[in-house]
């Protein structure tokens, strides 16, 4: 049919893209004056290997929040089969907070003097937060819906992500709220198996790491996870096995909103800025990275924002610049976008598969 | 020359084989019976046929040219209509409406008719309404009247069987494929089925194939009756000749006890 | 059926305290949000009516009202006989009220104690003075403990009291409320019908009724509204239940009158109302093609701004001088073939990809699709054709010959877009009841049984995408001759879910509904960027839009004018509740007796 004949014709041309950027790139590694550079991107001089390692890192510790605030994307679609776009603000809603108290910490010098105590405040306080919005949004605004159509959810959801943005823009102003400087001995470069890492990436990385740990204990090893598994495969059945499903739900909410919390001030430490639209791009983005690691999926949430990181921070100079894109660093959220394009044009269960029950697969 | 030949068929679920190797052809104006225990693979053979299931190996082929790979919307403007087991009506259109939507193949007015209003999109309308009337005045007093401006949850359970079947009718189909057309209807709304499939034959001119579980059905309006078991085909014939097959009795009896031992 | 009675409570003081404590909180919780958002000191510079009450005060009074009333709805289950209302709610609401003003009288205490300012943008000493009337905190804490809890006691009334009167009191507020918030456009209007001095006569010189004029139209509104007292009513049931021809004429006539009043009304228009007339009516063209789009085919499109977005680029370059990189200078209707050229085009290729994907996958991919094409027209890529974050000035108006359609004269321009409105709406009603109308509602019931019925879903599906994006490309090219100019940042996604609430809010999949969504959000709250009748509402109506849509969707996901089927896919079990009790079984089949028993299990087919 004319459309899969299109579509198959979309494929083909963005693969092609893709090798002739990644073939333009690597010839002008080898010769940053050589023809096809001259032609398209004259002033190429190509990538050091420190410069490619910056990136790498730079999209990975991106990518891990990305991942953070996917879990809970995932896991709600997991056991409610529907994407609450609203979680997007229960990760600014937690940077948020971050801001408030640690801008507290910072005027009565606590700040300074004692830095790893504040942290861990103002972690507590994020995770605080972002899990009784999410609790509560469920509570309100999800719960008695959970029957109807499966557009509607989707459509509160939106509106609710429209309402907290704005409630947030209306009790503490348009401005950008900037956290104050983090200590130098945790800032300050490393290096680390000759990567040239700042502290704040790397503390990203490890706090990334160790959330996904507790949350693979927490879904596999425990009581409450097994119920969350038993739910996300069959709401009617884990009931009559004697699992609460509300609490089960809402233990799922407060889970995605708790890691949303955590990614949330680790957003505000590495980028040192909140609005209330903090929310959105990196909410849509985790989204992204979601469907890309396979919805549901909780391991390929993770792997997902990861690869979506690395690929908004390294594609546009792989690929796009080699071939004569200018102004490639704008096309960062463009590049994101594709990418989730792509993987729903090859494979539509994302990266790592799916993990839906049968009801939500049609 | 037969309508409908099926070559080796056979269909894989992730390894778990719910048909293999079924060979048979149906042929025009026949109605055939297909039977067998639950998770025989009926359902599966009816879905590999319409196309939403995409056949492993083997071919089907329809007045001689393959099936197969083709879109469901596809196979059903080549003439092959089918029902649900679990009746699948569009459940808030009216009844005329879900009979006058599944026309859509054999009607063409697009955009430019509807929005100009031409005389061949008022003919066209006209057409597809009479002749959604004319399908459900075949169930009698049953599906018209006042019942064609309700929706069709509104409807009963027999109703709604009765409805999808005029739905598929509407399609204009030369093979009707009815999967579990009288299940949980009564005995004499059954009766009344029963009768209606034959003249569905007699009067529409179509070729049926019938998944059924009720015998006394399938015993009254079939030529021909093929058991499916685990996806295998274990006899074919008239009814009476299959239901005396010691193969039949078994798969649906199970084995007799001392050959177990 | 006998009548079961609810379990009654002893007395009036035997109240369900958790679910008063609930309420009250609510209650509490929302003044003090409203407060510190800053609506009531941002509202207070408007005067409705003058010198004594302010929209700042409304704002705040309105809550106890509301929520009194919720507090002290009875529920009612399903066999049970509703309990006669009386005392027992009156003193719910009073509790409920009484608690939230307590709520408030503790906002009053920690304003009056901390200064919270460096977070909180409002927390303010005016928002204190506001709240204590500059009385001190003693008189501020018992006025409005006592206020709120007088409120909420009304508002439970409104349960209590006989029907004519709740009716009578409820239209005398609002439309007070009307005439006062709605003062602009009052005066334009009476401006121009030469009305003058009535309006002279009614409101104050600095804004804001007076209070003589208040009590006069007050009670003349009273005395009106208890005469005509439930004939409204009575003719809308008549319209509801009319049949066939009669109703067509009906509706025809309803038609002609509204078809009358956009012609005539806007000569009698200023410019300022015309303004929001024109605006109202670009975000109506855009909601009728978004409508088709997810109400007759379901498919809900986050990046329908992208579509605006082509129309006025298109427009924008085809025909200003000022155009980067190619300006042929057209003339806006030679412009307007390529825009729907374009449309197409930009549908199918933004379509084809996402058509056969899950719904909601397909909104969140439309929804980056829609910020791409925004990225793409401002990035330094594309920069040279389509001028990027600069974008493209100089589009000229549009020539007609005897007149030119510019922005500085906003009554041609509401001329303008009223034609593609009527375009879209007949595009909609015609669409809706032909073949691709029915193929569109069987997607949307049941997309694999419908493609088992032979109708191919796909082609289908792009059909109502590019018919929605040509609509949407038209209030585009629109726009671009109304500013003179485009840039990316008019295309915002947000326009997209402003639009959405529109169609939501109104009743999707109906074209009165949408008129009504666009008319009462656009015209009264206003656009993303353009003011509406509450000019005052601009910071809070992005707000007020996100509380909406979650209202809607959760009480009245039909929206304010239903369509019929719509309301009956929500409403099933009611649908079917009422057939049975109309005894719709008239005829001799057996098998009728189980449409009521079987019948709740259809909706939940897949």
């Amino acid at each position: 049919m004319t459309v899969d004949r299109f579509l198959t014709f979309i494929r083909v041309f963005l693969v092609t893209m893709i090798v002739i950027g990644l073939l333009a790139f690597v010839w002008q590694q080898i010769d940053a004056d050589n023809p096809f550079a001259r032609w398209r991107n004259p002033g190429a001089r190509g990538l050091t290997g420190d410069q490619f390692k910056g990136l790498l890192i730079s999209g990975l510790s991106q990518g891990s929040m990305y991942g953070l605030i996917a879990l809970g994307y995932s896991m709600v679609y997991g056991v409610l089969g529907f994407i609450n776009f609203a979680h997007g603000e229960v990760f600014m809603v937690g940077a948020m907070t971050g801001f408030i108290a640690s801008e507290k910490f910072n005027d009565n010098g606590m700040w300074e003097s004692n830095f790893l105590l504040c942290l861990a405040l103002i972690v507590l306080m994020a995770i605080f937060f972002s899990t009784s919005l999410a609790v509560l949004m469920e509570r309100v605004a999800y719960r008695p819906l959970r029957n109807s159509p499966r557009l509607i959810p989707l459509i509160t959801s939106i509106g609710v992500s429209f309402f907290i943005q704005n409630l947030v823009l209306g009790l503490f102003g348009p401005s950008t709220k900037s956290y104050p400087r983090l200590p130098e001995w945790l800032s300050k470069q490393r290096s680390i198996l000759t990567f040239e890492i700042a502290g704040t990436r790397l503390m990203v990385l490890v706090v990334a790491a160790a959330s996904m740990g507790v949350l693979w204990y927490i879904v596999e090893r425990t009581k409450t996870g097994k119920a969350m598994r038993a739910v996300a495969e069959d709401k009617e059945i884990a009931s009559l096995m004697g699992i609460d499903v509300n609490r089960t739900i809402v233990t799922t909410f407060a889970v995605g909103g708790a890691m949303a919390g955590v990614g949330g001030i680790l957003w505000g430490l590495m980028f040192r800025s909140v609005t209330h639209m903090t929310g959105f791009l990196p909410g849509v983005k985790a989204f992204t990275a979601a469907v890309v690691g396979g919805i549901g999926n909780l391991g390929g949430a993770m792997a997902g924002g990861i690869s979506l990181g690395s690929a908004e921070s390294i594609a546009p100079l792989l690929i796009l610049e080699p071939l004569g894109v200018p102004g490639v660093s704008q096309l960062k959220d463009a590049v994101a976008f594709t990418v989730l394009v792509l993987v729903l044009l090859f494979k539509p269960s994302g990266l790592f598969g799916e993990r839906l029950s049968s009801e939500e697969r049609a | 020359m037969s309508l409908l030949e099926i070559k080796d068929l056979k269909i894989t679920f992730g390894g778990l084989d719910a048909l293999s190797g079924l060979n048979f052809d149906i042929n025009e104006g026949e109605i055939v019976s297909v039977i067998g225990p639950n998770g025989a693979g009926k359902t599966t053979f009816f879905n590999a046929i319409s196309g939403l299931v995409a056949p492993s190996e083997g071919d089907i082929e329809f007045e001689g040219d393959s099936i197969v790979g083709l879109d469901p919307s596809t196979v059903t403007s080549l003439g092959i209509a089918r029902t649900f087991q679990n009746v699948r009506l569009f459940p808030n259109m009216t009844v005329l409406e879900n009979v006058m939507v599944a026309q859509h193949c054999r009607t063409r007015e697009l955009i430019y008719g509807a929005l100009l209003q031409t005389k061949a999109f008022k003919k066209e309308e006209r057409e597809i309404r009479e002749r959604a009337e004319e399908v459900l005045g075949f169930f009698g007093h049953r599906l018209i009247g006042y019942r064609l401006d309700q929706p069709a949850f509104a409807l009963s359970y027999a109703n709604r069987r009765r409805l999808e079947i005029a739905r598929a009718m509407a399609t204009q189909p030369r093979l009707l494929l009815l999967d579990e057309p009288v299940a949980g209807m009564n005995p004499i709304e059954t009766a009344e089925l029963t009768a209606l499939i034959g003249r569905l034959r007699t009067e529409w001119g179509f070729t049926i194939v019938v998944i059924e579980h009720d015998m006394k059905v399938v015993k009254d309006v079939s030529d021909r009756v093929v058991v499916l078991d685990h996806g295998v085909p274990i006899a074919q014939g008239s009814y009476d000749e299959v239901s005396s097959d010691p193969n039949v009795i078994e798969a649906y009896l199970g084995r007799p006890v001392e050959a177990k031992a | 059926m006998s009548a079961l009675v609810a379990p009654m409570p002893s007395s009036a003081i035997d109240q369900d305290w958790g679910k008063v404590l609930r309420w009250g909180l609510i209650c509490g919780g929302t003044l003090i949000a409203i407060c510190l958002v800053g609506m009531p000191v941002e509202l207070d510079r408007r005067e409705l009516i003058e010198r004594y009450l302010s929209l700042g005060y409304v704002s705040v009074l309105l809550i106890p009202i509301l929520i009194g009333r919720i507090a002290a709805t009875q529920v009612v289950l399903e066999g049970f006989e509703s309990r006669k209302q009386g005392l027992y709610d009156l003193v719910t609401g009073l509790m409920v009220g009484l608690l939230g003003g307590g709520c408030l009288s503790l906002l009053m205490l920690a304003l009056d104690s901390w200064n919270l300012r460096d977070p909180l943008v409002n927390w303010s000493p005016k928002l204190f003075r506001f709240l204590t009337y500059e009385n001190g905190m003693g008189f501020g804490a018992g006025a409005w403990i006592v206020t709120c809890g007088a409120l909420s006691l009304a508002g439970a009334a409104l349960h209590v009291v006989p029907a004519i009167v709740r009716r009578s009191t409820g239209t005398v507020v609002l439309s007070l409320l009307a005439l006062s918030i709605l003062e602009g456009a009052v005066d334009d209007l009476s401006e121009g019908f030469g009305l003058d001095w009535l309006t002279d006569l009614m409101y104050a010189k600095k804004g804001g009724l007076t209070l003589t004029s208040t009590i006069v139209v007050g009670a003349v509104i009273a005395v009106v509204s208890v005469l005509t007292s439930g004939r409204v009513k009575a003719a809308t049931n008549r319209y509801r239940d009319m049949q066939g021809a009669e109703r067509q004429k009906a509706s025809m006539i309803l038609f002609a009158v509204v078809a009358v009043l956009c012609i005539v009304l806007p000569m009698f228009l200023g410019k300022i109302m015309n303004e929001l007339l024109a605006n109202v009516g670009l975000f109506l063209l855009l909601a009728l093609g978004l409508n088709i789009v997810v109400g007759l085919a379901g498919l809900l499109d986050l990046g329908y701004v992208a579509f605006f977005a082509v129309g006025g680029y298109t427009t924008a370059v085809l025909t200003s001088p000022n155009s980067p990189f190619f300006a042929p200078e057209l003339h806006f209707g030679f412009a307007l073939i390529f825009v729907v050229i374009f449309a197409t085009i930009v549908g199918l290729l933004i379509g084809a990809p996402v058509i056969r994907m899950r719904g909601d996958y397909l909104a969140i991919v439309t929804l980056g699709f829609g910020e791409i094409i925004r990225l793409l027209f401002m990035s330094d890529w594309l920069g040279p054709y389509f001028g990027g974050a600069q974008g493209i000035t100089n589009v000229p108006g549009v020539d007609l010959g005897f007149a030119t359609v510019k922005g500085t004269d906003p009554r041609s321009v509401f001329y303008l877009v009223l034609f593609f409105c009527v375009i879209a709406i007949y595009v909609s009603w015609r669409l809706q009841a032909s073949r691709l109308g029915r193929a569109w509602m069987a997607i949307r019931e049941d997309e694999q049984v419908a493609e088992a019925m032979g109708i191919n879903t796909v082609s289908a599906k792009l059909m109502a995408f590019v018919v929605g994006a040509v609509l949407a490309a038209f209030s585009g090219a629109v726009l671009a001759a109304k500013v003179g100019s485009v840039f990316p940042t008019s295309f915002m996604i947000l326009i997209s879910i402003i639009i959405l609430v529109v169609v939501i809010v109104g009743g999707m999949g109906n074209i009165a509904g949408v008129m009504v969504g666009s008319f009462v959000l656009i015209g009264v709250l206003g656009g993303p960027k353009q003011p509406g009748l509450l000019q005052e509402f601009q910071n809070f109506k992005l707000l007020i839009y996100g509380m909406l849509l979650v209202f809607m969707m959760l009480k009245r996901p039909e929206g304010l004018v239903p369509s019929a089927r719509r309301s009956r896919e929500l409403h099933q079990e009611e649908f079917l509740q009422d057939a049975w009790l109309k005894g719709d079984k008239s005829d001799d089949d057996a098998d009728d007796e189980d449409a009521v028993n079987v019948g709740d299990g259809g909706g939940e087919e897949e």
